[in-house]
């Protein structure tokens, strides 16, 4: 059917330029590869677990830089180091190395530098979640087109 | 689903009992994953303490494996809050109930220190974060290939394998005694019958190969 053609068409185009532009590496092809018929969400229901740690540690580290009265940069180090911890499990490289930026000025202990490094990877963060959505939309109205998912090589 | 009181007998059969702590719910979900992918039952916690609680070992006087599965594998973070991953391994191969179960130390910091006082203490493996599907079915093969080993020889085969080839540490044997009086830390009985005859065990011993 042409729609499907077209939908798996622009899954791969969509998927192909998260790898390019560096969004995803290849741990993100080892998740999708783990998916099966015995769980067929696995990828989005992981990268789903993975938005609500994010955002919550996100918070944590927004918080943690605005004390008035000094800034505890070990507790925002642990949410950093967190952060770091799950980006890499699911393959999100760019958030990932905009954590370990971040743990060198946390280790430094400068408050500017850790809330340019909190802008920066909520933004890859941001970007992320949008482009992740996105191809999970595209893999819903594949399927429900009666199409199939195109297997990451 | 097991009987309880049901000893699960790993020998011959595939279906290793894989007991994964990290604190991180995401690797958490990820190595339930991809040890349900290679064919083992899993428990997964939280925390050292919930592990612990979980083995019977954590003073409480509790049965061996209280559900009855007996574990034959621990996969452990290395860092978590509380008590790490290094410390858990610690009190599990001080406890002459438990010390024999391979345990495999996880971390997304390839540090040959950290690397180095694992191996020392008796951690199976090192495994840098994050874990593939490789990584698990190597391991797999290595338990199942030793398990029958081990009923062949009726003795253990430790060794030491290093995720990079290019780490290299020196491998001089310290046998550590083992003393009886650990066991009762951790109130727990001793059934020593349960347990494949072991000469006492070894903090660092060179790489045994039999096949290769």
């Amino acid at each position: 059917m042409d729609i499907v053609n077209q939908l798996q068409r622009q899954f791969i185009d969509h998927s192909t330029s998260l790898h390019r532009e560096g969004i995803v590496d290849d741990q993100f092809t080892e998740l999708q590869k783990l998916q099966d018929e015995n769980s067929p969400d696995f990828v989005v229901e992981v990268v789903s677990l993975f938005f609500e740690d994010s955002e919550k540690l996100l918070n944590n580290m927004a918080r943690a830089l605005e004390q008035a009265q000094g800034v505890d940069f070990k507790q925002v180090d642990a949410s950093v180091h967190q952060l770091k911890g799950s980006s890499s499990s699911i393959g999100a490289m760019r958030v990932k190395n905009a954590c370990i930026a971040f743990r060198s000025f946390c280790e430094a202990q400068n408050r500017e530098g850790c809330l340019r490094c909190l802008q920066k990877v909520t933004h890859e963060y941001s970007l992320l979640k949008n482009k992740l959505q996105s191809l999970f939309r595209l893999e819903q109205q594949i399927l429900a087109a009666g199409g199939s998912i195109p297997v990451a090589k | 689903m097991e009987v309880a009181g049901e000893v699960l007998q790993s020998g011959s059969s595939q279906e290793l009992h894989v007991l994964a702590v990290d604190d991180s719910y995401v690797d958490r979900k990820v190595i339930e994953k991809l040890l349900k992918i290679s064919s083992c039952k899993v428990t997964a916690v939280e925390s050292g303490s919930r592990a612990l609680q979980f083995l019977g070992l954590d003073g409480e006087k509790g049965s061996l494996g209280f559900n009855g599965l007996k574990v034959n594998l621990i996969m452990t973070d290395y860092s978590m809050p509380g008590m790490t991953g290094y410390e858990l391994l610690k009190k599990i191969k001080r406890s002459s109930a438990f010390r024999e179960i391979p345990v495999v130390i996880m971390s997304s910091e390839n540090i040959l220190t950290r690397i180095d006082s694992c191996l020392e203490e008796g951690a199976e493996e090192f495994l840098v974060k994050p874990v593939k599907l490789s990584d698990v079915k190597r391991l797999m093969k290595d338990r199942v290939s030793r398990g029958v080993t081990e009923e062949q020889e009726g003795r253990r085969v430790d060794k030491r394998k290093l995720e990079d080839d290019n780490l290299t540490s020196s491998s001089s044997s310290s046998p550590l005694s083992s003393s009886p009086s650990t066991t009762a830390s951790f109130g727990c009985d001793v059934s020593i019958s349960e347990l494949l005859p072991s000469p006492p065990h070894s903090s660092k011993r060179a790489k045994l190969h039999d096949a290769d």
